[in-house]
């Protein structure tokens, strides 16, 4: 798999997300995977059962962590507790790169817990990708930023969001998250091309993808991660593996989770598009 | 006319990041309305904030991340507290739910903070719990103390033999950050245990089906649950969280150790106590690793 300055040149192949209802299953059958996600708050306690299931996993399999709170795209100065705890569990993971979302979501030092979309405007992608750079700097690792489902956009938006998650990650000299199911979901709520949207980003840049399943409702689409990934999402998962090559992915599944073998025989379709582009390239 | 004035300008300057966010954040955490919707009062700043698309309007638009906020904390919070759930009912559990999380917001960025201004909260607002405001105050702070039981830090250990030969009244011990010492008026373990085991059971039924009926959780019976005094110490072994019963004794032994007075002064509190007894009593809390250096 090629390798880039946002994934520390790493060269990860199809990992899944590790989840409490698998941990039994990951411990005893010791199944082989590439890699697995973890949750970085999940694991940003102090003691007790979550860190001694985090290390006997670390004794085994490779691990990458990608956070939900850090909320570059807040207005709000960086919560310097929270910066502290992610530290800590990135010298204990050893994770080669570090992800969280291109998002807002707390005001204030109030938590709303959700990944909500930004405005794109330059205000917003200079005050996130300051943020972004301050949280490289203390970690000392790089980081990428993955693009969110949204349902709702902003009267002062002055861009696509594709051009935002340019400008920001152009600013902060990071890598991209991309999540091509997320691109899906907000191409469908938003009436958009999502062939636009991968086609129109800094591919060198990609230090990983997310695929996952949704919920389609009447007038719009949820990001659930409860079903198996779409034949439109793989789609265009294909198509970015082309732009961008072949690079770490991980399916996300986060309610009413399968078994794992389930989980991780979903994960391995993707093999089916690095192996046409490996193909391709011969 | 000022206030015209202010509105005409708002329109014409693009509104800083920090107002938008403030503005909608509001809307998404203000309470929602019977049957799940937004509030009318929010209409203004979808309209001023969130494009309509050929689907949905601006207010349908907001609505979605209005709803989400709250499915996710109330689902967070029902898992949190299946004890307090069993003492109040599904339907005041969720009408207290609603109002803790309205007064008291998560100022944390972990989801497992959610619950950490619970006991006061209801120390403030007693009404939520009625008629059970002493039962349901000590099965939430139960339920905290589990909480913290079972992921807070353990410290390094201090073994009884290394005390052996120093002066008692110099001596202060600390317990583990994970130890919790309560004192409550109803056998609130217990009925944590048995609201749990009724949660598996009614999981069980359902098969494999992953979401639990909330309307079939019915209410354990507390109607002749009579007051009975009780001192626990909620504490980890092994990574599983236990509730061990103390003697008022042993509790206010082990509450002065916690509140940084001298070994010597803490003994005191046990006088009535054979002092053999009372040797066996550190050596069985030093075998479950509860001293740490202060």
């Amino acid at each position: 798999m090629p390798a880039n300055p946002f994934n520390a040149f790493t060269d990860y192949g199809i990992g899944i997300g590790l989840r409490v209802p698998h941990y039994q299953h990951i411990l005893s059958k010791k199944p082989v995977v590439d890699w697995f996600e973890i949750i970085s708050e999940n694991f940003m306690v102090d003691g007790g059962r979550p860190l001694h299931v985090l290390d006997q996993i670390l004794e085994q399999y490779r691990v990458v962590q990608h956070g939900v709170s850090m909320y570059f795209g807040s207005a709000d100065k960086l919560n310097r507790e929270h910066l502290k705890r992610l530290k800590n569990l990135v010298k204990r993971t050893k994770t080669p790169w570090l992800s969280d979302h291109l998002c807002w979501g707390s005001v204030d030092g109030t938590y709303t817990h959700d990944l909500l979309p930004m405005p794109y405007t330059h205000e917003a992608a200079r005050i996130t990708a300051e943020k972004i750079r301050a949280v490289r700097d203390f970690v000392e690792v790089p980081i990428a930023v993955e693009n969110v489902s949204s349902y709702a956009e902003f009267h002062v938006s002055e861009m696509t969001e594709w051009e935002f998650l340019t400008e920001v990650v152009e600013k902060a000299d990071c890598g991209i998250l991309l999540d091509v199911n997320n691109i899906y979901v907000s191409s469908m709520n938003h009436n958009f091309n999502p062939y636009d949207y991968v086609n129109n980003i800094p591919h060198h840049r990609v230090a990983q993808f997310h695929i996952a399943g949704h919920s389609k409702y009447r007038k719009y689409i949820l990001d659930t991660h409860d079903h198996p990934v779409i034949d439109p999402v793989w789609k265009l998962y294909g198509h970015a593996i082309r732009l961008v090559g072949p690079t770490a992915t991980l399916l996300e599944w986060d309610a009413h989770i399968p078994s794992f073998d389930e989980v991780h025989h979903e994960a391995l379709k993707a093999n089916r598009f690095l192996a046409e582009h490996a193909t391709a390239a011969a | 006319m000022k206030l015209s004035r202010r509105t005409d300008s708002s329109r014409s300057t693009p509104p800083r990041l920090r107002d938008v966010q403030a503005a909608v954040a509001g809307a998404i955490m203000r309470p929602l309305a019977p049957r799940g919707r937004m509030q009318p009062a929010s209409r203004a700043t979808a309209d001023r904030f969130i494009k309509p698309n050929d689907r949905l309007t601006s207010f349908e638009r907001l609505e979605i991340y209005n709803r989400q906020y709250w499915f996710r904390l109330l689902d967070c919070f029902y898992d949190d507290y299946p004890g307090l759930r069993a003492v109040l009912g599904d339907r005041r559990f969720d009408r207290l739910a609603r109002a803790y999380l309205a007064r008291y917001p998560s100022v944390s960025f972990s989801l497992r903070n959610l619950g950490r201004r619970l006991e006061k909260f209801l120390r403030e607002e007693p009404k939520w719990t009625v008629p059970h405001p002493v039962l349901a105050l000590d099965m939430a702070r139960l339920e905290w103390a589990h909480i913290v039981a079972f992921d807070e830090a353990a410290e390094p250990v201090i073994d009884v033999d290394d005390l052996l030969g120093r002066d008692p009244s110099k001596v202060r011990l600390a317990l583990q950050p994970y130890l919790t010492l309560l004192d409550v008026s109803y056998p609130v373990d217990d009925l944590l245990l048995a609201a749990k085991k009724r949660d598996d059971g009614l999981r069980a039924e359902a098969s494999n089906a992953v979401e639990l009926s909330h309307k079939r959780a019915a209410r354990l019976t507390f109607r002749r649950l009579k007051p009975q005094p009780l001192y626990i110490v909620v504490h980890r072994m092994n990574l599983s969280v236990y509730y061990k019963p103390l003697t008022r004794e042993q509790f206010e032994v082990l509450r002065a150790l916690q509140r940084g007075t001298t070994l010597e002064k803490a003994c005191a509190k046990a006088a009535r106590a054979r002092p053999a007894a009372v040797q066996k009593w550190f050596q069985s809390w030093a075998s479950f690793g509860w001293f740490c250096r202060r």
